[in-house]
């Protein structure tokens, strides 16, 4: 279009930043393909959507929220930045237990997306970050973003100046740390995305010691941790040692089915210190403050209702039935003699096509299946071969893609 | 972050009313410091809220993640209630949770090495969010300003608005009107010489008019009322002011699509980008919200409270003019700018606070221009908007 151009200069970081984002590129993919079938029965096992109802007894207290911002007494205007007081309590009673985790170090937020970013915020573009390979894209995006990165090199599928760390099988999807090089910030994530796999207490003990010893960061995303089955730690603080080098970051996403609702809070403990010794939660503290106002009341009381112990309950028993359906794809593609990995921890299913490229199995998945699934590398290079199926779907809609890829595969 | 000074100035503010507080326990502190909406909301409004939580119970109502930039009936709804006859449209708008997380999120497009100019007194989080992204120097203390700023003086001499022809080009240059803290509404005449200056300069104009709807004259509500705006201008809003979201958390930036970088792409490509990653939607059941407010029932209802506040500002505004004092602003918004030559706008805020429990805002707190000044809110119950102006005219009777 003909226009008159400003005299800005666009942000060298956003040119750096590689076409479309993973999630929209697929979205795009999906509705090609219904229009060039308009009759199939498209099923998505792609982005990592829930898909069940939130429990009554969750939606009930938002909807009673709601209604008392219409009276005197129930009206609030703008809340802490930090977070509603007894939703900051209750999240350290119940999620961290018996772990030290004060309500004054929990942040609440409007999901890990945006808490991703605002720690990026503050750390700022002079920070080096490791990455696992595979990994969920917006640990790299936003550190393109906020410039702490070099170009992408389209060889390697990498950006220069992060480090990435493999997870592979061979290496039980858990970075070998004598060969990592040492970074600012370690971003973790356990039960993993895409991956499924979910570090166990020996590795995150080496984790601990090995940002101990280099003096980084840990960011550890634990947005699935209400999906561990066996005894895999549900927290980082369950290290010890840990609260000198980490962050925690969680969801109500994946736990209550708030994907749209957005609620989410990110663990700063008061012992995490900057090299001068500035202690790093004050820094969080004034980003939110400035750059942020707060997760929505109507959601926080949502929140507030997840932990009650009759939300606990019902909010549990959706997360299994997903991790029912994450069974069932697994054993699915066991059956057809394929690789599987995850499943157990997360609601993901991580599948090996040796000797393929992912983007073409998924598109083979989508033409002969109907089914979106997401090609393994677009969360790195090291998912190329990988395909990841999630376990968000009704019920029926999981049963019938396992006959469909029964069909196929076998 | 080692270049911001001291604490935001709201949560400060908190601060400094929480220790009266505790001085005075039996003090009925008034407050009308911090622009919060105080009056309830419209029944419309949260039985729309009501009614998507509910729904989000059944699996047909069940909704997951949101497009990031917005349900597509809000943006619509957005695009034909504020932007009809100004030709745009739902895909220009960006629905978000309000302008604050907005501001930042331009900031981070931006990145570092843009300049930018504020008017000077303005809303903190402009300058703040400049300081964080690195744009800035060191703050001065002399001054009061951060280096690599420029800082648009706004006073009663010039009218409240800036003198053009003293204001060095800046990349991005930040504009609030009807604007916090001052009150004052830009005319068609002077927005006209902004966009030309933008035009001249090749500067993109972040235009903040969160409180459109508290213009009672014919003031612009809009920055693309003016003619070639698109080519210059995103434009920043929010629901917290008009339906008493504050706490809600509901807002929207207008990114037109004739908005080019140097380079010719699309500034609205690169704002998407940034909503994609740094983002992840407002909230559904506050979106419902915002489509219930956009109903001509809760348009209606919207005016209602806007009015009850507009009237709060009017026995403000009269007080301190009986009193005899210059008051600025009041007019075409929620927030009364009082002038206390040579004083300390602290020392005011202070004496006011001790002597009359009331929690008022110093104006040096928006930038040094401020001092000198205080902004009184208009938000608040009747009776204590009533009740703290009695204590005015006590105080300075």
């Amino acid at each position: 279009m003909a226009g008159v151009c400003t005299r800005v200069t666009r942000n060298l970081n956003m040119e750096k930043l590689r076409n479309g984002y993973l999630f929209p590129e697929i979205a795009m993919r999906e509705l090609e393909h219904m229009k060039k079938y308009p009759t199939a029965k498209v099923i998505s096992l792609g982005i990592g959507d829930t898909t069940e109802p939130i429990p009554d007894v969750v939606t009930s207290s938002m909807a009673n929220h709601a209604r008392r911002l219409s009276t005197v007494e129930g009206y609030r205007g703008y809340g802490a930045e930090q977070g509603n007081k007894a939703l900051r309590k209750a999240i350290a009673e119940t999620l961290y237990g018996d772990l030290p985790i004060k309500d004054t170090e929990i942040f609440v937020s409007d999901g890990s997306q945006c808490d991703i970013s605002r720690l990026q915020l503050l750390l700022g573009s002079n920070v080096t970050i490791a990455v696992q390979d595979p990994t969920f894209p917006a640990y790299i995006d936003s550190s393109v973003i906020i410039g702490q990165t070099g170009d992408f090199q389209d060889e390697t599928g990498k950006y220069q100046n992060i480090e990435y760390m493999p997870c592979r099988p061979q290496n039980n999807f858990f970075p070998d740390l004598t060969t990592t090089a040492t970074t600012d910030v370690i971003f973790i994530c356990s039960p993993n995305n895409p991956t499924g796999h979910a570090a166990s207490r020996k590795q995150l003990e080496q984790l601990v010691e090995f940002a101990r010893a280099n003096g980084s960061i840990i960011i550890f995303d634990s947005a699935y941790a209400a999906y561990v089955t066996d005894d895999s730690p549900r927290s980082i603080f369950e290290i010890p040692g840990a609260r000198e080098v980490a962050i925690e970051i969680s969801s109500f996403s994946k736990f209550a089915g708030f994907t749209g609702v957005r609620l989410g809070w990110t663990v700063v403990p008061d012992e995490l210190l900057f090299s001068n010794g500035f202690p790093v939660i004050k820094d969080f503290n004034r980003i939110v403050c400035t750059c942020f106002n707060g997760a929505s009341s109507v959601a926080q009381a949502g929140g507030l209702a997840c932990l009650s112990s009759d939300g606990l309950m019902a909010v549990q028993s959706v997360v299994d039935y997903y991790k029912e359906n994450a069974k069932i794809l697994g054993d699915t593609f066991t059956s057809l003699g394929l690789d599987v990995y995850g499943g157990i921890n997360a609601p993901y299913a991580w599948v090996h096509f040796p000797g393929m490229k992912s983007w073409d199995v998924f598109t083979e998945l989508l033409e002969k299946t109907h089914i979106i699934t997401v090609p393994g590398c677009g969360f790195g290079p090291g998912g190329e071969e990988h395909i990841r199926v999630s376990a968000f779907g009704h019920r029926e809609c999981i049963l019938e893609a396992s006959r469909r890829l029964k069909s196929l595969l076998s | 972050m080692a270049k911001l000074q001291a604490g935001y100035l709201f949560p400060e503010i908190a601060r400094r009313r929480s220790a009266h507080m505790l001085k005075y326990p039996d003090g009925q502190v008034i407050s009308l410091g911090i622009g919060d909406t105080t009056e309830p909301i419209p029944e419309v409004i949260t039985f729309g809220m009501a009614k998507k939580a509910h729904a989000l119970s059944t699996l047909e109502g069940y909704s997951g993640y949101g497009a990031e930039q917005g349900e597509k009936q809000l943006r619509a709804a957005i695009a034909s209630t504020y932007y009809g006859d100004l030709s745009l449209e739902e895909s220009d708008i960006f629905v978000s949770d309000g302008a604050k997380s907005d501001i930042s999120r331009l900031q981070v497009m931006f990145g570092s090495n843009v300049t930018m100019a504020v008017q000077d007194p303005s809303y903190p989080a402009y300058v703040d969010s400049s300081v964080i992204l690195g744009q800035t120097g060191q703050f001065q203390k002399d001054v009061e300003k951060y280096r690599k700023i420029e800082y648009m003086k706004c006073n009663p001499e010039n009218g409240f608005f800036p003198d053009l022809s003293t204001v060095s080009r800046t990349d991005i240059i930040f504009f609030c009107s009807p604007n916090n803290p001052t009150g004052n509404a830009a005319t068609r005449e002077q927005l006209t010489r902004l966009v030309q200056f933008a035009k001249d300069n090749g500067s993109i104009l972040v235009y903040d008019s969160a409180y459109a709807m508290y213009i009672s004259d014919d003031s612009p509500r809009s920055i693309f009322e003016i003619p070639g705006a698109k080519e210059v201008a995103i434009e920043v809003s929010s629901f917290s002011k008009y339906a008493g979201f504050t706490g809600v958390r509901l807002g929207w930036t207008v990114v037109p699509k004739e908005l080019l970088y140097s380079d010719g792409f699309p500034v609205a490509k690169d704002f998407n980008r940034i909503v994609c990653t740094t983002f992840n939607g407002a909230s559904n059941i506050s979106q419902a919200g915002g489509l219930a407010c956009l109903s001509p029932e809760g348009l209606e209802a919207m005016h209602k409270v806007v009015g009850f506040y507009q009237e709060n500002t009017n026995i403000i505004m009269e007080t301190f003019t009986s009193l005899g004092f210059s008051v600025y602003g009041g007019k075409n918004a929620p927030y009364v700018w009082v002038h206390f030559p040579g004083q300390s706008s602290w020392d005011v805020f202070s004496e006011i606070l001790e002597k009359t429990h009331v929690v008022t805002t110093p104006g040096s707190g928006f930038g040094p221009a401020g001092d000198g000044f205080i902004r009184v809110s208009a938000f608040g119950h009747r009776g204590n908007v009533l009740e703290a102006c009695k204590r005015f005219k006590q105080l300075y009777k």
